[in-house]
């Protein structure tokens, strides 16, 4: 928000919950991090750490929604100020879901550890996948601190490109089931990485699309392409 | 700078081109809106913006003070009210006002009712009677004023009172009500009953509120009107206007950023 409030009380508190966002962002982030590393490495250590950070996540956005309340109750926003703070209250449950997919992943990786032969999975297309798609959340992340449209529109764009990645990934996985029966319990497991990873793409998606609203007034979800650019031009 | 927006509505009052002065002051600047008829038009805007000077443009009362003069048109029913020959008084029994200390006649609860309704028409007794009670139910008053009709207005609390002043305005039957401030000498509670009376009171007649309280013009207005220094800044729905206004002035000032 460029210009002050008369109040700056409530500048203040606006600025306070926006960085409690972008703490919570940073958080869940690593907690993506953490979970792919685990997955790459088979490592049930960090696995098991990403599980324990998972109530950190939670806790955050208990307390920012509960600030939000706050700011909403005392202050009656209208406006853009009124956006801001409904974006904020949608990105931290988005971000809250992110942090639910990093866990699902670390679960995941643990199971297919004791489950035995875990080096024999075809795993790296997960791998790019899964970089494709916490990149993804930073940018919109970072979109989301600078108010930035366009970056926003090359979010959603983005997020397109890891759908048809995780549509590619599915049908390979086919390909290795029908060739070898034994590759199907460990492909499913990878089938429901993937799509966790394909979610963390949609969740960014999301919060590109909040920075749309907040920015032009305009809900631009499941709204085609075309149209959504020329809101943001 | 005017932005005048097409509105779908069947107009009520036409604002053409309006400019207002106190002696040098040019305190309305180029007018132009068209106030929808059985809605609520909300005025909003800082100290000094020409809200009030053009809620008094609409029923003449600015005619009482020789310097204050009026330019322009201002059509209600296709007739313009600024060129109209008509007597002022009957003018005013279709264009009522409240405003906003609550002014009840030193006179019974009945009286301060009847003694507008006899200026214009020869009620009998029963119909006069039926007529108060009307115009106080109306106003959402009746049940704690019926038992005591004959007591002084001045009695009343001040919601109460300002309740009176509506009832008051309402029994002549006008057609446009015209609300300065209503609530502004008022607590919660009474507040509340008048804006549901407002929007009660949408059904019947063409409502416009002067308001400075920005949370008031949000809850129960269709429109709401920006005024700047003697500019209409934007007008439009009230929803569109506190959620995504078209101008930035306007949006700094429902935000609360204007300095």
């Amino acid at each position: 928000m460029p210009e002050k409030h008369l109040s700056t009380q409530f500048d203040s508190e606006l600025s306070a919950v926006s960085t409690r966002v972008m703490e919570l962002g940073g958080l869940v982030e690593s907690q993506i991090r953490n979970a792919i590393y685990a997955l790459s490495q088979f490592s049930a250590e960090v696995a098991n750490q990403v599980t324990e950070a998972e109530a950190r996540v939670n806790a955050m956005e208990v307390e920012i929604d509960r600030e939000l309340s706050s700011i909403i109750g005392r202050r009656q926003p209208t406006a853009r100020d009124l956006r801001l703070l409904i974006a904020i209250s949608k990105t931290t449950a988005n971000l809250e879901r992110v942090g639910d997919e990093a866990e699902k992943i670390a679960r995941m990786v643990r199971r297919i550890i004791s489950s035995g032969a875990p080096r024999s999975l075809p795993s790296l297309e997960l791998r790019v996948a899964s970089d494709l798609a916490s990149g993804l959340l930073r940018k919109a992340l970072d979109a989301f601190a600078r108010l930035d449209t366009s970056a926003a529109v090359a979010i959603l764009k983005e997020d397109d490109l890891i759908d048809k990645e995780f549509d590619g990934f599915v049908r390979k996985l086919v390909t290795y089931m029908m060739e070898d029966p034994r590759m199907i319990s460990p492909s499913l497991d990878l089938l429901f990485l993937a799509k966790a990873i394909e979610r963390i793409g949609d969740h960014s998606k999301n919060i590109a699309e909040f920075i749309i609203y907040v920015v032009k007034g305009e809900d631009v979800r499941h709204t085609p392409m075309e149209q959504i650019e020329s809101v943001v031009k | 700078m005017n932005t005048a927006t097409p509105i779908r509505e069947t107009s009520k009052i036409s604002v053409k081109d309006l400019n207002f002065y106190y002696g040098k002051f040019h305190a309305l600047k180029g007018i132009n809106l068209e106030i929808p008829e059985k809605k609520v038009t909300a005025f909003i805007g800082p100290s000094g913006c020409g809200k009030s000077t053009l809620l008094r443009v609409f029923n003449r009362m600015f005619e009482l003070y020789p310097e204050q003069r009026a330019e322009g048109q201002i059509v209600l029913d296709g007739e313009d009210l600024l060129t109209s020959k008509k007597d002022v008084a009957l003018l005013r029994a279709k264009v009522g006002m409240v405003f906003q200390k609550p002014t009840p006649f030193p006179m019974s609860i009945f009286d301060n009712i009847a003694f507008g309704v006899k200026l214009f028409e020869n009620l009998n007794a029963t119909d006069m009677e039926e007529r108060v009670e009307w115009a106080l139910r109306k106003a959402a008053l009746w049940s704690e004023v019926k038992d005591k009709l004959s007591q002084s207005g001045a009695g009343l609390s001040g919601g109460q009172q300002q309740r009176l002043c509506i009832a008051r305005g309402i029994a002549i039957k006008p057609e446009v009500l015209l609300l300065d401030e209503p609530c502004s000498a008022l607590d919660p509670i009474s507040t509340a009953k008048i804006e549901e009376l407002i929007t009660e009171l949408k059904n019947d007649y063409t409502v416009v509120i002067v308001t400075h309280n920005m949370q008031q013009a949000a809850r129960c207005s269709d429109y709401t009107a920006y005024m700047y220094l003697g500019d209409l800044m934007e007008f439009g729905s009230t929803e569109q206007m506190f959620f995504k206004p078209t101008r930035k002035e306007t949006e700094d000032y429902i935000t609360g950023r204007f300095g």
